[in-house]
C-alpha cells in the first residue's frame, strides 16, 4: 500500500555501496538462517506444485475424447490429485510468506532497537548538526522500507525465478519448437521495461521534489496565515501556490505518463506470446507433432512465464530504494560514538563544587574558535552569572562543563579533577539543568517530575511542587499529578512547563546548577515566581546561570562579561557598575528614556 | 465525495474519452481468448478443411490477434494518459480551492480546525483524493468490465463452463474483501503505534541534553524497546492476514480451472473451448484481486476527500456593515470591549481606550493576560462579543479587511518568516521600493546584521528561519511592519529577544523616524513601554492600569511592581537624579 510521505526527497543521490550495505545486512540475517533455508525449500516446493499443475490439467484435458467416450475415472484422479497439487502449493505459499513476514518483523525490530540504542552512545554534537525529521525518517520510513522489501520482493524474486527455470523446462519438455517463440518476446519485453524504467525513475523522483516543495510551502504559508491577511497579500501567496501546484500536477503527471505504460506493454508482449504460440500451436498441431492437451499446458505454462519476468523488473525498483534505504540505516550504525571514558576514569563523587576552568579554547567546527582563552575559578556554593549577546559563547560554555562538547586545549576541573579524566556520567550527574526551551515528555505530570530521580516518593514530589509553587496548579488538572501531558491535550503555558521542570531539578541532588536563560520566555510575574523558586533550588550549590535579563543576576557573586568568545569583564554587580563598561552600558541601556 | 466529484466535472470530456478507450483496449483483449479457441477447435482440429483453407484461416486468426493485442495497448496507453490528465487537472483545482480557502479562513475559524491539520488536509488528504481518483478512473473501470466482459463472453460460448465461472466470483470476491476488511483496522493499528515511536524519537532528540545529564540514556533505549516490539507484532498481525489474500486467491482460482475440465468432460466440451475458459477464468480473477485493491484506495480517498469537504464548505464570506461612526479625532478607540475565543469565559473584559493619531500605546501584562488579544481585535481577526473598536472614528466591522489591514503594520509574537530572501521577508508582497526596504531596515536596527549575511538583502532564509537568531528575527519582523510607513505601526512583544542597547536604539529610532504614525507596542519589559503616551496594564483580561509611566507608579500597584521587579527601585531613584 502506497503511504504518503511528506517529504521525501533526500537530495542529490549517491551512489550505493552495496558491499556495505550487503555485508551489514548478512549481519542481521544471520540469526534466521535456519528458518530463512526452511522458507526457501518450502517457497521452491510450492512454485515446483504449481508448475506440475498445468501439465497435469493437459494430460486431463488430452484424456477428453469426443468420439471414443471419455475415461471419467482418470479424470476423476487427476482433478484429485490436481485438487492436492494446488492445495499443498498454497498452504506452502502461505507459510514461507508468513515466514518472512517474522523475518522481517524480527529484523526491523532488532534495526530499531540498534539504531535508537546506538544514537543513545552518540555524541551531542551530532544531534546538533542533524535535523531531528532526518533522524526521524531513518527509524521509521527507512527501516519500514527494508523491511517491507525483505517480506515481500525476496520471496517474489525467489518465487519469480523458480517459475521462469521450471516453466522454461516444461515448455521445453512438451514443445521445444514453441519456446522459439519466448526468444523473441522475452528480449523484447525486457528492453521495453527496461527502457521505461529508466526513463521513469528521474522522473519520479522530480515528482516528489516536487510535491516535497508544495508540502514545505503550504506547510510555511498556512503556519504564517494570520501574516499573509495582515498584510493583504493572500493574493500574492495564492499566485505562488498556483506556479508550485501546477508544478508538482506537471511533475506528477509525466511520471504518471510513462509510469503507467509499463503495465499496458508488458500485456502486449504477453498477448504476442499468447498469438504467436497459438497459431505455430495449431500448425505443430496440423503436422500432428503435438497434442491439443499439449496446447494448453504450454499455454498455461507461457502464462506462468512471462508474468515472474515484468514482475522481478517491478521489484528491482524497489531493491534499489531498500538498498538505499538501508545503507542510511547502516551509516547512522557507523557513526563514532562519544568516546568511551578511558579505562583509569574514576568517578566523580562526594563533589564540593569547586570549578576551575583553564585557558579553554573550543570551536564547534575546526578553524572557527568560539571560545578562545577562558579561564575562571568558582568556589563551592558562588553563583556565577554569564551574560552577553546571543552567539558570545555563553552557552558554549555550559556545553563544555557537561562535557556534551570536549575543549580543543585547556581543561575543567572539578574539585580539583580534570573532568576528562572522569566518567562523563558522574561528571554530568553532578550538575542540575534548567534549560531555556523546558523539556516535557508524553506522560503523566508524576512521571515527568520523577524522571530524574525514579526514587522519588509521592511525598518528595509533592514537596519540591509546592517549593515550586506549581503544587495546586498541579491538583487543578483533571487528573491531578496523573494528568497525562499530551500534545495539546492539557492546556499548560510557558511559565507553568518551566517550573515542572524547576521542581524536576529540585529532587535532583546535585551539587551544582546550571540556569540557561531560564525564564527567558515567560512574564514578569511568572518570572518573579519562577525565580523564588529557583533561589530554593540554588540556596547551597555552585550556579552558574545564563540569563539576558540584568535585573536576574545582580546578585551573582562573580558576573561574566562575555564578547565574542572571550571574557571582558568579569566581578560583581557594583564592580562592574563602577567599571563604567559594557556591562554598564547594557544595563543602563534598559533605563534610557527615548 | 460528491464535492469531489463535482471537481471532475470540468474534465468529462477527458474523462469519458479515456473510459471510452479503456473500454475498447479491454474488449480487445477479451477477444484474445475467442480467438484462441477458434483457432484451436473450428480450424485445427476441423477434419473437413483442407490444409491450405487452414493456414489461411490460422494466419488471418493470427493477424487479427495482433490486432487486438495492439488496440489493447494503445487504447490502455492512452486512456491512462487521460485519465492521469484528468486526475491531475483535478487534484490541482481542488488543492487551489482548499489552500484558498485556507488563506481566507477567519482566526476562528483556523482555530477550531488547527494549523496542523490544515496543513495535512492540503498535503496528504490531497494525495490521497489524488491516488483515489487516478486508481479508480485507471484500474477500476478496467476492472469491472473485464469481469463483465468475461462472464458476458464465456455464456455466449458455454453456459455450463460459465457457470462454474460464475460460482467462482463471489468466492473470490468475498474471501478478498473480508481480508481486506480485516486487515483495514489492524493497520491503522499498526499507524497508530508508529505515530507513538515518532513521538517518542521526537522526544529524545529535543530532549538529548537533559537525558544525557539525568543519564537516562538506558531507560530510554529500554522504553523505546518496548515500542518498537509493540509495533513489530502489530506489524506482523496485519501482515500475516495479508499474506492470506494471495495463496487463497490463487488456490481458488485453481480449483475452479480443475473444475472446468472437470465439467468440461463431464459434458463432452472441446479442447478449445475449455482452453478458453481457462483464460478467461485468468482474466476474471486478477481483476476481481486488482478491484479489491481499489476498495482500499477508495476508502481511504474518500475519508481524505470528506475531511477536504468539510474545509470547503466553511463559509469566509466577509460582512461589512453599516455603523455608527465615532470621534474622528481619535485613531484608535476601544469601547468597552469584551471578547472570549471559546465563548465561556472573557479573554478580555471591559476595555477602554482612546489614542490620538501619533500617540503610542504600550500595552503591558503577564503572558495570557490578553495583550495580543487587544491587537486581534484592532486588526478585526476575530469580531468583539461587546463593545467596539473604531479605527478613525470607523467600527472596524464597517471596513472591507482589505481596507482595514492596508493601515496596519504590524509585527506578531514569534512572528512569521518565509523561507525566501530577506528583501521579500520585509516587503511581504506589498511591491515596496528599495528605498522604503532600506529605510527600514535601518530603523529596525537590522543594517549590520543585513549587511553581514551572505548576499545581504538576497540572502535566503531558511525554513522557520533556523539559520537566524531570535533578536535577528524580530529585527526582520519589525523592519516589516515598518516598511511602507503605514498609519498603525504594531510591535507585539517584538523586541524581547534583543538586548538592552539595540532595543533601545530600535525604540529611539521608532520615535523619531515615525513620529507620526501611531505606534501600539506590546512588551513585558517596562523599559519598551515606559515612555508612551499611554499605557495600558492587563491583569486577566481587565485593565487595571491605565496612563502614563509617572502616574501608574503611584496608581497601579501591579504596574509599580513589575517595574521594581525589573529595575530595582533604587537604581531608578539614582538614575532619575542623573
Amino acid at each position: 500500500m502506497e503511504r504518503f510521505q511528506p517529504n521525501n526527497h533526500r537530495g542529490a543521490r549517491r551512489k550505493v555501496d552495496k558491499k556495505f550495505v550487503f555485508s551489514n545486512l548478512l549481519k542481521f540475517l544471520k540469526p534466521f538462517a535456519p528458518m530463512l533455508f526452511f522458507i526457501f525449500l518450502a517457497n521452491v516446493a510450492g512454485t515446483v506444485l504449481t508448475l506440475v499443475g498445468p501439465k497435469l490439467c493437459g494430460m486431463a484435458i488430452d484424456l477428453i475424447d469426443l468420439e471414443n467416450g471419455t475415461n471419467f475415472e482418470k479424470i476423476r484422479n487427476y482433478a484429485f490429485i490436481l485438487i492436492g497439487v494446488y492445495s499443498l502449493s498454497a498452504i506452502l505459499e502461505y507459510f514461507s510468506a508468513i515466514g518472512m513476514a517474522y523475518i522481517s518483523r524480527g529484523i526491523v525490530k532488532k534495526m530499531r532497537s540498534d539504531v535508537f540504542a546506538h544514537l543513545g552512545t552518540l555524541p551531542v554534537s551530532y544531534f546538533d548538526n542533524r535535523q531531528a525529521g532526518d533522524i526521524i525518517s531513518v527509524l521509521s520510513y527507512d527501516i519500514d522500507t527494508v523491511g517491507e522489501s525483505l517480506a515481500n520482493d525476496v520471496i517474489i524474486v525467489l518465487k519469480s525465478v523458480v517459475l521462469i527455470v521450471g516453466s522454461l523446462v516444461m515448455m521445453m519438455t512438451i514443445a521445444p519448437l514453441l519456446v522459439i517463440v519466448f526468444a523473441f518476446t522475452v528480449p523484447l519485453s525486457a528492453i521495453m521495461t527496461n527502457f521505461i524504467v529508466k526513463r521513469v525513475q528521474p522522473l519520479f523522483r522530480k515528482r516528489s521534489l516536487k510535491l516535497g516543495e508544495l508540502n514545505g510551502f503550504v506547510e510555511e504559508m498556512t503556519t504564517g496565515q494570520k501574516t499573509t491577511r495582515a498584510y493583504n497579500c493572500e493574493e500574492k501567496v495564492l499566485e505562488e501556490f498556483e506556479v508550485k501546484n501546477r508544478e508538482a500536477i506537471d511533475a506528477y503527471a509525466r511520471a504518471e505518463y510513462l509510469g503507467t505504460i509499463s503495465g499496458p506493454c508488458v500485456n502486449l508482449m504477453n498477448n504476442l506470446s499468447l498469438t504467436l504460440v497459438s497459431i505455430f500451436g495449431a500448425f505443430l498441431f496440423m503436422n500432428g507433432q503435438i497434442s491439443s492437451g499439449d496446447i494448453s499446458s504450454f499455454i498455461l505454462y507461457s502464462r506462468k512465464f512471462s508474468g515472474p519476468i515484468n514482475e522481478i523488473a517491478n521489484v528491482m525498483g524497489e531493491f534499489q530504494s531498500a538498498i538505499a534505504a538501508a545503507e542510511r540505516v547502516f551509516r547512522v550504525l557507523y557513526e563514532p560514538s562519544e568516546p568511551a571514558d578511558p579505562a583509569d576514569a574514576e568517578e566523580l563523587t562526594n563533589v564540593r563544587g569547586d570549578v576551575d576552568i583553564e585557558h579553554l579554547v573550543f570551536g564547534y567546527t575546526e578553524g572557527k574558535e568560539v571560545i578562545h582563552d577562558f579561564s575562571l575559578n568558582v568556589h563551592s556554593g558562588q553563583v556565577i552569572a554569564i551574560v552577553g549577546h546571543t552567539g558570545a559563547g555563553k552557552t558554549t560554555v555550559i556545553n563544555l562543563l557537561m562535557r556534551f562538547y570536549d575543549p580543543d586545549s585547556g581543561c575543567i576541573k572539578i574539585d580539583g579533577k580534570d573532568i576528562s579524566a572522569l566518567t562523563r556520567s558522574s561528571v554530568r550527574h553532578a550538575f542540575t539543568m534548567v534549560l531555556q526551551d523546558s523539556w516535557l515528555f508524553a506522560g503523566s505530570v508524576y512521571d515527568n517530575i520523577v524522571y530524574g530521580n525514579p526514587n522519588a516518593t509521592r511525598e518528595d514530589v509533592e514537596r519540591v511542587c509546592k517549593a515550586a509553587k506549581i503544587h495546586s496548579f498541579i491538583m487543578a488538572l483533571p487528573n491531578g499529578y496523573d494528568t497525562q501531558l499530551t500534545d495539546n491535550a492539557v492546556n499548560i503555558s510557558k511559565g507553568q512547563k518551566q517550573l515542572l521542570t524547576i521542581a524536576r531539578a529540585m529532587l535532583l541532588d546535585s551539587p551544582m546548577l546550571i540556569l540557561d536563560e531560564a525564564t527567558s520566555n515567560v512574564d514578569t510575574r511568572t518570572e518573579q515566581i519562577i525565580q523564588q523558586a529557583m533561589e530554593k533550588l540554588m540556596s547551597g550549590r555552585t550556579c552558574f546561570v545564563i540569563a539576558h535579563r540584568l535585573s536576574t543576576i545582580r546578585n551573582a557573586d562573580n558576573i561574566l562579561v562575555m564578547r565574542e568568545g572571550d571574557v571582558v569583564e568579569q566581578g560583581t554587580h557594583e564592580e562592574l557598575m563602577r567599571q563604567k563598561g559594557y556591562y554598564s552600558e547594557l544595563f543602563y541601556s534598559q533605563f534610557e528614556a527615548i | 465525495m460528491k464535492k469531489t466529484l463535482k471537481y471532475l466535472k470540468p474534465y468529462w470530456r477527458g474523462v469519458a474519452a479515456g473510459l471510452f478507450l479503456k473500454l475498447l483496449g479491454s474488449v480487445a483483449e477479451l477477444f484474445l481468448p475467442l480467438l484462441l479457441e477458434y483457432v484451436i477447435n473450428d480450424v485445427a482440429t476441423n477434419a473437413a478443411l483442407s490444409s491450405d483453407v487452414k493456414i489461411r484461416m490460422i494466419v488471418i486468426s493470427g493477424v487479427l490477434m495482433v490486432v487486438c493485442s495492439l488496440t489493447a495497448l494503445l487504447g490502455n496507453i492512452f486512456a491512462n494518459r487521460l485519465t492521469v490528465k484528468s486526475s491531475g487537472n483535478m487534484t490541482h483545482d481542488l488543492r487551489y480551492d482548499l489552500f484558498q480557502k485556507t488563506c481566507y479562513l477567519s482566526s476562528k475559524q483556523t482555530d477550531e480546525i488547527g494549523v496542523p491539520s490544515l496543513i495535512s488536509r492540503l498535503t496528504s488528504d490531497s494525495y490521497y483524493v489524488n491516488q483515489m481518483t487516478a486508481r479508480t478512473l485507471r484500474l477500476g473501470v478496467r476492472a469491472p468490465i473485464l469481469i463483465l466482459g468475461g462472464l458476458i463472453l464465456a455464456f455466449w460460448r458455454d453456459v455450463t463452463l460459465a457457470l462454474v465461472l460464475l460460482a467462482c466470483v463471489p468466492i473470490v470476491g468475498i474471501v478478498v474483501s473480508l481480508i481486506t476488511r480485516k486487515s483495514v483496522p489492524l493497520f491503522s493499528n499498526v499507524q497508530k503505534k508508529q505515530d507513538v515511536m515518532v513521538r517518542d524519537l521526537q522526544e529524545n532528540i529535543t530532549g538529548v541534553r537533559i537525558i544525557k545529564a539525568l543519564g537516562k540514556t538506558e531507560y530510554e533505549t529500554e522504553k523505546f524497546d518496548g515500542t518498537v516490539k509493540d509495533l513489530a507484532s502489530r506489524e506482523f498481525r496485519a501482515n500475516r492476514l495479508n499474506s492470506l489474500s494471495n495463496p487463497l486467491a490463487t488456490l481458488i482460482l485453481n480449483l475452479g480451472l480443475v473444475a472446468v475440465i472437470v465439467v468440461g468432460a463431464v459434458y463432452g466440451k472441446k479442447t478449445g473451448t475449455i482452453l478458453a475458459f481457462l483464460q478467461y477464468f485468468v482474466i476474471i480473477l486478477n481483476a476481481m484481486i486488482a478491484l479489491s485493491k481499489i476498495f482500499v484506495v477508495i476508502s481511504r480517498g474518500s475519508a481524505s476527500a470528506a475531511r477536504i469537504a468539510k474545509v470547503l464548505d466553511l463559509d469566509v464570506g466577509e460582512t461589512v456593515e453599516e455603523l455608527p461612526e465615532g470621534d474622528k479625532s481619535y485613531k484608535i478607540v476601544f469601547d468597552d470591549v469584551s471578547f472570549s475565543y471559546n465563548g465561556v469565559k472573557d479573554d478580555v473584559r471591559n476595555v477602554s481606550f482612546a489614542l490620538k493619531p501619533g500617540q503610542t500605546l504600550g500595552v503591558i501584562g503577564a503572558t495570557g493576560s490578553g495583550k495580543s488579544t487587544l491587537v486581534a481585535l484592532m486588526m478585526r481577526f476575530y469580531d468583539v462579543g461587546k463593545g467596539r473598536v473604531l479605527i478613525d472614528g470607523k467600527d472596524v466591522k464597517s471596513y472591507t479587511l482589505k481596507e482595514l489591514r492596508a493601515k496596519f503594520g504590524a509585527a506578531f509574537q514569534n512572528g512569521f518568516l518565509i523561507s525566501d530572501t530577506v528583501r521579500k521577508n520585509v516587503d511581504y508582497g506589498r511591491d515596496l521600493s528599495e528605498e522604503e526596504i532600506d529605510e527600514a531596515i535601518d530603523a529596525a536596527q537590522a543594517r549590520e546584521l543585513v549587511e553581514g549575511l551572505e548576499g545581504g538583502l538576497d540572502f535566503v532564509l531558511a525554513q522557520k528561519a533556523n539559520n537566524l537568531s531570535g533578536g535577528q528575527k524580530q529585527r526582520l519582523l519589525v523592519a516589516r511592519a515598518l516598511a511602507g510607513k503605514p498609519e498603525i505601526i504594531v510591535l507585539d512583544d517584538s523586541s524581547s529577544a534583543l538586548d538592552y542597547a539595540t532595543d533601545a536604539a530600535l525604540r529611539r529610532a521608532i520615535s523619531t523616524r515615525y513620529e507620526n504614525i501611531t505606534k501600539v507596542i506590546v512588551a513585558q519589559r517596562v523599559s519598551a513601554v515606559k515612555n508612551a503616551d499611554l499605557i495600558l496594564v492587563l491583569d486577566d483580561g481587565e485593565v487595571i492600569g491605565l496612563g502614563k509611566h509617572d502616574e501608574l507608579l503611584n496608581t497601579c500597584r501591579e504596574y509599580a511592581m513589575i517595574y521594581a521587579a525589573q529595575m530595582g527601585g533604587e537604581e531608578y531613584g539614582t538614575l532619575s537624579a542623573e
